[in-house]
């Protein structure tokens, strides 16, 4: 299954079908490519890590901050609601 | 790259060369649409507005109509009015004086002597303008004379992963070709309006990308609603989007990377070779649309996801989804197949160049799909209910 990475920048990618735990994912884009292996289900179009993101740090699409991890957030895990905080920065 | 373009006495630059039928309220709009049917090249579109609105909502109106009657796709511009509404003859004419000097003829219903022997006398001006119009022959002009709108809408995941980030390349590569590029719908940043703001090239254009956003916000909330409440809706959630900042830049991202130069309020007058600018709309694609155009844009690129018809009287609008099952339904209304990059990110510079190639085409005298089949429709951005 592909993945796009659409900022350099960014730790996680966008699976483009639906992935199953275990499945191999080439994610490439923004002159980023690698290949990492699925540690969850994830459903089309949704985000899966593509390093360690740690508890509390940020993670990072289109190059910017969409929230913070809420937990240690493995490679090849489905981001989402429920390992994502919403953190509204200081202005 | 370049485009061919008409020359205005204003000095601005149109890519086309039509005659505006302007109805100054809602009682002029059906005598400015016969008028319109009789005269090849005259547009018009129904103005719901132009009487019994607060002042707010009537400064919107008068900038709409100005702006169309000044947008350098207009060869000329015939008013017409019914006489006795809150948007007088007067009032309109001089707005498009304060920002044109192109042809201009003004008829009064309730004067002229109703509707019929209105629509005889304004045809006949309105056909010898379209004359003098077709006299004009297009010239060569640098991609800088341009001013590009974005518009998203009828998003799904599709826009926020190719089709925004395509528009965005396509906005860095006029701007950096000394052109200027507008981001609207204001709504769609609630949420991202932080990660914005950093990218104000002053602090006051910081300042004021915060302040259009809490106005909106503000707006609102006046009449019971809360925009952050409930976003991103389970939909969202369901399609991928897990915070409001994802989900608000996937819409910014058409914008580009480069910094933003300034923030107009609806319909103001743009200035070329700006940069990237941000423009203070309604997410409502037909309103959204026509605060730009009445700005200035003379053309207008707009991505979906399920498809929309969306067309403007004055500019074209360009098309485009990165949903290959929505191309493949609304081949018929869509401009511009993006769905490669979903497959092959790789291929967003190659496909970026295919996009501005279609501007520049489009810029040259190409019709889009919506201008061939005649779509037209927009809406004027409102404060409130009428008077």
């Amino acid at each position: 299954m592909k993945a796009t990475v659409i900022d350099a920048k960014d730790n996680v990618a966008v699976v483009l079908g639906a992935v199953q735990k275990g499945d191999t994912i080439t994610f490439r884009g923004a002159g980023i490519e690698g290949s990492i292996t699925a540690q969850s289900d994830i459903p089309p179009y949704h985000k899966i890590a593509r390093c360690d993101i740690p508890a509390g740090a940020p993670v990072i699409k289109y190059g910017e901050h969409i929230g913070l991890a809420a937990c240690d957030i493995p490679a090849g895990t489905h981001v989402h609601v429920h390992n994502v905080l919403n953190n509204r920065e200081a202005l | 790259m370049t485009f061919w373009g008409y020359r205005r006495p204003d000095g601005r630059v149109g890519i086309r060369n039509h005659i505006l039928i302007l109805p100054a309220s809602v009682c002029a709009s059906d005598t400015a649409r016969v008028i319109a049917s009789q005269v090849e090249g005259a547009i018009t579109f129904h103005n719901q507005n132009g009487c019994a609105q607060v002042p707010p909502d009537q400064e919107l109106t008068m900038d709409v109509m100005a702006g169309f009657a000044a947008n350098p796709n207009i060869y000329a511009t015939v008013v017409v009015s019914l006489g006795c509404e809150n948007c007088q003859m007067d009032l309109v004419t001089e707005a498009i004086a304060a920002r044109t000097n192109k042809p201009l003829r003004k008829f009064i219903i309730q004067e002229c002597g109703g509707t019929i022997a209105t629509v005889e006398q304004a045809t006949r001006a309105a056909r010898e303008l379209a004359q003098e119009a077709s006299e004009l022959r297009r010239e060569e002009f640098p991609l800088s004379e341009l001013i590009l709108g974005t518009e998203c809408g009828g998003s799904d995941p599709t826009s926020g992963l190719a089709a925004n980030p395509l528009i965005g390349e396509v906005c860095d590569r006029l701007v950096d070709a000394g052109a200027t590029a507008v981001l609207s719908e204001t709504t769609e940043f609630i949420g991202a309006e932080h990660l914005l703001a950093r990218r104000g090239k002053t602090p006051e254009v910081h300042d004021r990308i915060l302040e259009i956003v809490h106005r909106y916000e503000k707006a609102m909330r006046q009449v019971g609603s809360d925009p952050r409440e409930g976003n991103p809706s389970p939909g969202n959630k369901a399609g991928g989007l897990t915070t409001l900042e994802e989900k608000s830049l996937g819409c910014i991202h058409k914008g580009g990377h480069r910094p933003v130069s300034n923030v107009y309020d609806y319909a103001k007058q743009l200035k070329t070779k700006e940069g990237l600018v941000i423009m203070d709309t309604p997410g409502n694609d037909p309103s959204s649309v026509a605060g730009m155009v009445a700005g200035g844009c003379q053309i207008v690129v707009f991505s979906t996801g399920r498809g929309t018809p969306t067309g403007n009287p004055v500019a074209p609008v360009i098309k485009l989804t990165a949903n290959p099952i929505t191309f493949g339904k609304m081949r018929d209304n869509l401009d511009f197949d993006a769905s490669g990059l979903l497959e092959a990110p790789e291929a967003m510079p190659a496909t970026a160049e295919a996009l501005l190639a279609e501007v520049c085409a489009v810029a040259s005298g190409k019709m889009t799909k919506s201008e061939s089949l005649g779509f037209m429709e927009m809406a004027i951005a409102r404060v409130c209910n009428y008077v």
